[in-house]
């Protein structure tokens, strides 16, 4: 099982994180990903294939400040 | 100028010696001087946080005079420059040192790897993403960051949240001012209000 802020996500299972970023409508620019606590580098979503058992946190960032 | 004899009286007359101790001693880093950075700089100054570290590279201007802590007489000025002018009134005996630099991957660690505690308090979303993934992957600072601030109202929803170890965001989270609500003063010092607070918690309860 993948779960992916909180959600169970199992057709995550397979993808990179960039593809998944992608379809779930993420902007990558405004996002930070943490990975069964690890934070992943932008350079690295590529290359990070989401796997069984993953825990993932995306937290998307709005405009203001 | 006011003796720093009377500025001391003045804090131990409504604090604690050890609380004086730890805020005089703890170093915090703010970057952004906008409607959340300004505003949380200066409630880390009353509080009595001994050393600050401000980036921004921007300028004062006129639409910053609605939320910002800045008024008539810093426009043109840096941020840097003109939240020092507005420390000084507050306490001039703080350390505070600034940098009127754009933030960027290659000089993160550079700034504020030497910070324990880190507020984020950009205002573009792309730039306060990047500064936190950053922060959490190339130093060991603790960040604060500020997320969902913008129009009126609903002042219950700013919360503040622990996502992990190293990271607490405050705001609601959502409300986005390109999404046609402006940002406004009391909603953006209730999230800076959020960040200083949790700034302070961690410093006090730092053993």
């Amino acid at each position: 099982m993948v779960v992916i802020n909180g959600e169970n996500a199992e057709n995550a299972s397979g993808l990179t994180l960039a593809q998944y970023i992608k379809n779930a409508g993420y902007n990558a620019e405004r996002i930070v990903v943490e990975k069964n606590l690890e934070i992943i580098c932008r350079a690295d979503y590529d290359k990070t294939v989401i796997s069984d058992g993953d825990s993932i946190e995306i937290l998307n960032f709005v405009g203001g400040g | 100028m006011i003796e720093k004899s009377v500025l001391d009286r003045a804090f131990d007359a409504r604090f604690a010696p050890e609380i004086k101790e730890k805020l005089a001693s703890a170093s915090v880093a703010v970057a952004g001087l906008g409607g959340l950075g300004s505003n949380i700089t200066l409630m880390l100054a009353r509080s009595g946080v001994g050393h600050l570290f401000l980036v921004d590279f921007d300028t004062v201007d006129p639409t910053n005079l609605n939320r910002q802590a800045y008024g008539i007489s810093h426009l043109g000025m840096p941020k840097t420059q003109a939240i020092k002018t507005l420390i000084d009134d507050i306490n001039p005996y703080l350390d505070v040192k600034t940098e009127c630099v754009k933030v960027t991957p290659a000089n993160v660690a550079e700034l504020f790897g030497a910070y324990p505690l880190v507020c984020e308090a950009f205002d573009k979303p792309d730039q306060k993403a990047m500064l936190v993934r950053e922060l959490l992957t190339q130093t060991a600072s603790t960040v604060v960051s500020g997320n969902g601030m913008a129009g009126f109202g609903n002042s219950n929803a700013v919360i503040t949240m622990q996502i992990n170890s190293r990271l607490y965001m405050c705001g609601d989270g959502s409300t986005d001012v390109g999404g046609g609500t402006g940002l406004m003063a009391p909603r953006v010092n209730i999230c800076a209000g959020h960040q200083a607070n949790k700034i302070i918690e961690l410093i006090l309860n730092k053993d």
